[in-house]
């Protein structure tokens, strides 16, 4: 990857709210990250870590009341975050292609896979509509689905899982964007299935020079698909940086604690290390570092002053720890 | 075929189980389309054993007939054919067994406080006498799994997923049970959350002695918990053996290829050639050994003879006509 490269997506200090009858809540709060050309970032974390946010903030798809309060989401270089929902339609399927997690019900039951292709390609091209059908079934056969002529006339529900999501993957590629959010794409499948979807995920973004954003809580697919990874933690980013060095050498300590939380296949152990505790619920958001109640190494500053990124080898972690020793 | 290398009595022995399911299409349909009745083969001819104290783990993809068995196990389901024993517990009775849930969103009753959820069994079973001793086991039962007594006043929404998954085991024990079946059990929760419930579930069994038969598709999460492992592919088990036996050394093509595609965290494989294919339909089977289609290594004996379960040298079962002795 050349470091030359502009990034494709850049969000700024993001911060989404939730404005509700008890105050306000803050959903995602100082989210800083940047993909570029060709690159998969993937972005871990709990459920409720704010990591699909994320992905919704970026493609103006907040439920309402939500909304970014602070921050700014540049794609290529176009400020995206204030356009009308117009502007942000014809962005959606063009710029921005979308993976769900479950691709019984990203497709419409009712059409042929076909024509669900052809109407997403013919919305965002200007395709006559044997050209459109051409780069439909070019797409399928991109996206690995055999004899792709005769599956264009099938519907969804003669697809099996794993050919679902192939075909939601080739929607999402449809009108050649430049970023793809792809929303626990393999959570629904099984574990061989998951495998031949992340690598094509893999293969599919080198060769088109995709940028790609992996939402997922599963760390084995992230282990082997992303390039860079973003841990988030209640509404934060808590540590980025390429994928060797968060997995093997993490420098948050809630990064170490979810790594060391994974059953390892090498060696059985009779006790898994866990993170007591859970984490905080969005409007009870402790003050300073929002890990300080189960993290065993916070000292009286993480309890007083949250800590920013501050950048650690090739990455960056959001801990006291890494700013001279001293908690 | 049950010559297994389990010193202790087994918990529960299974022999030959079947169970299919009738999925024909309703009876004018039948008759206006010419169709026949269409039957699903869900579970054919499964035999093991579960070890006394130990834990058996089933895995497999979806479709495999894993559930299948925990229901059948717990007496959900009826089987069609096949015998099921438990053992004896010491008051002279089958040993008992309950069932934790996958889901531990849609498996407690959202408009019942957590105490009465986990106090349901003491009361229907007459487990207890007095609502004061109802109250006291709920508390001792709270505690076990790590709750607070306080926490019996709240609802299911008011607890995490990890917290859920801890009031079912809680409601699973409450009837005293020697034998729990656990479906999936850390599936819907996150790792580190996973983690949390699977070192109580390993306290539980040193504390009360229980047997486990572990139902899960994720391999590293039955490498921990398991004794043996038996891994099922379109309702038969395909390979049984002891767990660092199968892990070391698995002997089935389709035990590979599952131990293969296991994403590995600490030692990413990246850029490795996925194997292609898919689970075939359960309900067109396909012929002789079902995984042939798949396989790597199958010959054309693979696609006319189904391979019968062999017990090799050092207890592993294997259904393959390729495995050597």
């Amino acid at each position: 990857m050349a470091e030359v490269d502009k990034p494709v997506l850049d969000v700024r200090n993001l911060r989404v709210e939730f404005p509700g009858r008890r105050g306000v809540a803050t959903a995602l709060s100082d989210v800083s990250l940047s993909i570029r050309p060709g690159e998969i970032l993937g972005v871990v974390g709990e459920s409720g870590a704010g990591k699909s946010m994320t992905g919704l903030a970026i493609q103006g798809l907040l439920e309402q009341p939500g909304r970014i309060a602070e921050g700014e989401i540049w794609l290529a270089d176009r400020r995206i975050d204030n356009l009308d929902d117009r502007a942000m339609e014809k962005i959606r399927g063009r710029e921005i292609g979308a993976i769900f997690q479950d691709p019984l019900t990203s497709l419409n039951p009712l059409f042929t896979v076909g024509a669900q292709l052809t109407e997403t390609i013919r919305q965002h091209l200007t395709l006559k509509k044997g050209e459109a059908r051409a780069r439909a079934i070019s797409l399928l056969k991109d996206v690995g689905i055999p004899s792709p002529e005769e599956r264009f006339d099938q519907y969804p529900h003669q697809f099996s899982g794993g050919m679902r999501q192939r075909v939601v993957i080739a929607l999402a590629l449809a009108a050649a964007p430049k970023l793809i959010i792809a929303d626990e794409p393999t959570t629904a499948l099984d574990v061989s299935i998951q495998a031949q979807i992340t690598s094509l995920l893999r293969r599919l973004c080198k060769e088109k020079r995709t940028a790609v954003m992996l939402v997922t809580h599963d760390m084995g697919v992230i282990a082997e698909t992303a390039d860079r990874i973003a841990v988030m933690y209640a509404g934060r980013l808590v540590e980025i940086g390429p994928v060797e060095q968060v997995l093997s050498a993490p420098t948050h300590p809630y990064t170490r604690g979810l790594m060391a939380s994974i059953p390892e296949l090498g060696a059985r152990v009779k006790h898994l290390n866990q993170i007591d505790g859970s984490m905080p619920r969005l409007d009870a958001v402790p003050a300073g570092c929002a890990f300080n109640p189960r993290c065993k190494e916070a000292g009286p500053r993480c309890l007083r002053e949250r800590p920013g990124l501050l950048p650690v080898g090739a990455g960056a972690s959001a801990c006291w720890l890494n700013a001279g020793g001293t908690a | 075929m049950t010559a297994m290398t389990v010193q202790k009595t087994p918990a529960l022995s299974v022999d030959r189980l079947v169970k299919s399911f009738d999925v024909s299409a309703p009876w004018l349909n039948r008759v206006v389309e010419r169709k026949p009745r269409q039957y699903l083969q869900a579970v054919s001819d499964i035999s093991f054993e579960v070890p006394l104290g130990g834990c058996l783990s089933l895995v497999g993809e979806s479709g495999c007939g894993k559930s299948t068995v925990a229901r059948l196990v717990t007496g959900l389901y009826r089987a069609n054919s096949g015998e099921m024993r438990f053992a004896l517990g010491a008051d002279g009775k089958p040993l008992s067994a309950q069932m934790i849930f996958q889901d531990p969103y849609a498996s407690l009753n959202p408009r019942w406080r957590v105490k009465n959820i986990i106090a349901e069994p003491l009361r229907e079973l007459k487990l207890r006498n007095s609502a004061a001793e109802i109250n006291e086991r709920v508390v001792e039962l709270l505690k076990t799994v790590g709750l607070s007594a306080s926490d019996g006043d709240k609802f299911p929404h008011e607890f995490s997923g990890g917290q859920r998954q801890r009031i079912s085991i809680a409601r699973a024990l409450a009837s005293e049970p020697r034998f729990l079946v656990c479906d999936e059990p850390t599936s819907a929760l996150d790792v580190s959350v996973q983690a949390q419930v699977l070192n109580l579930m390993r306290r539980l069994q040193d504390e009360f002695g229980l047997t486990y038969l572990f139902i899960s598709h994720d391999m590293s999460v039955v490498r921990h918990m398991s004794d043996r492992i038996a891994v099922m592919y379109l309702g038969r088990i395909v390979e049984e053996g002891d767990t660092e036996d199968l892990f070391a050394k698995p002997r089935h093509p389709y035990t590979q290829l599952l131990l293969e595609t296991i994403p590995n965290v600490k030692h990413p494989h990246r850029d490795r050639i996925v194997a292609g294919g898919e689970v075939p339909s359960p309900l067109k089977p396909p012929s002789g050994c079902p995984f042939h289609p798949r396989c790597p290594i199958a010959t054309a004996r693979c696609s006319a003879e189904l391979p019968p379960i062999r017990t090799l040298a050092g207890g592993t079962r294997v259904a393959c006509h390729l495995v050597a002795e």
